[in-house]
């Protein structure tokens, strides 16, 4: 069962530990409401869906205003759920962690909008100089000749470039500050500061 | 979510910073006295040099670039000075410096890269290094305070 919570991406900065710099990723998480559980014998699955960041009822739509009210809590900006997750009690608080496990983070990756294949895929575009010309940071050749004669399919071209989901998995927790619903994670997380991070449990082996 | 991001990481960086510095600005010359573990013992070795950048602000991310010419070599390390590493920082010469960020020395070799001595901060140093000591007060210096002492702020 990996166990999971959501929160707010804050910022990053670095601590000290044993005279070495962890650089550290500061996350707002917690506690989460649970708003609905999912199990085997309605849902054919087990679950449990939190929410996080209250906002205003005038906010709401009625179908969210009645989910929310069937389990009494606020409505919530964000609902999201964890599969195969039952905790007990009624929220779910950062303090299910503590300081050296590993956790895998899911946010959305900062949007770049259109972004060409240097950025997006990494290529290493055309050279400076030896007569290219306005060409620089083109991907070059895609293909082949007659034969085949047509692109191949996944081609890896310029398009539109993150905001996408990503998880980033065994990231070492630093610390568990639980009075202040914070926690470390060493290393950084996907998405904007400010955006929405789902922690859980690594599914990788601690090493 | 409302929350106060700057609170939030000032809550957490406030306890690496270490308030145990002397003041010092770009273009002083600095001995860091660095904590070297060498197996499992460990011994201090001292660098010193010009502060040519300080960066970060003044917080626990706080960083300065000390540079020197050591055999001719021109070497420069960056120390966080929040860093339990270094054991003291003490203040060699005051230099006077009309920014706070002195790459240019890197490009000037010899004479052409001296700073000059910033004497009013140099002899202030000295004044509170015999106060510390208790001897008096040089008499130039205690000529002016008295003189000051008589004319308050004009």
């Amino acid at each position: 069962m990996r166990r999971g919570i959501l929160g707010t991406k804050v910022g990053m900065t670095q601590v000290w530990r044993d005279d070495k710099l962890v650089p550290v990723t500061v996350v707002l998480a917690g506690p989460c409401p649970i708003v609905q559980r999912k199990t085997l014998e309605r849902d054919g699955y087990e679950a449990v869906q939190l929410g996080w960041d209250e906002k205003k009822e005038k906010r709401s739509n009625k179908p969210e205003l009645g989910h929310v009210k069937k389990a009494g809590v606020a409505p919530q900006r964000h609902l999201v759920e964890i599969r195969d997750y039952v905790p007990e009690g009624d929220a779910v608080t950062i303090d299910i962690f503590e300081a050296g496990q590993t956790l895998d983070v899911t946010g959305t990756s900062k949007g770049r909008g259109t972004a060409g294949v240097m950025k997006r895929w990494g290529f290493a575009g055309m050279p400076a100089s030896h007569g290219t010309k306005k060409k620089h940071r083109h991907p070059g050749s895609i293909g082949q000749r007659k034969s085949p004669g047509r692109v191949y399919k996944g081609k890896r071209m310029a398009g539109h470039y993150g905001a996408e989901t990503i998880t980033t998995l065994g990231l070492e927790v630093v610390e568990v500050r639980a009075d202040d619903n914070v926690i470390l994670i060493k290393g950084a997380v996907p998405g904007p500061n400010g955006g929405l991070v789902v922690l859980k449990d690594s599914k990788r082996k601690v090493s | 979510m409302k929350y106060n991001k700057g609170a939030i990481l000032r809550s957490i960086e406030q306890p690496f910073v270490r308030d145990d510095h002397p003041e010092f600005e770009t273009g002083d010359t600095v001995r860091v006295d660095y904590k070297v573990s060498e197996g499992n013992r460990t011994r201090i070795q001292a660098f010193e040099g010009v502060v040519i950048a300080r960066s970060n602000g003044r917080g626990a991310r706080s960083t300065i670039t000390v540079r020197k010419v050591s055999s001719g070599e021109g070497v420069e390390r960056v120390f966080p000075l929040s860093s339990p590493l270094i054991d003291a920082i003490v203040v060699v010469r005051r230099g006077r410096s009309r920014r706070s960020k002195l790459y240019y020395l890197r490009d000037l070799r010899g004479k052409a890269a001296r700073i000059k001595t910033d004497v009013g901060r140099q002899e202030a140093d000295r004044a509170v290094a015999r106060a510390a000591r208790g001897e008096p007060k040089s008499k130039s210096k205690a000529k002016a305070e008295s003189q000051a002492e008589a004319q308050p702020e004009a």
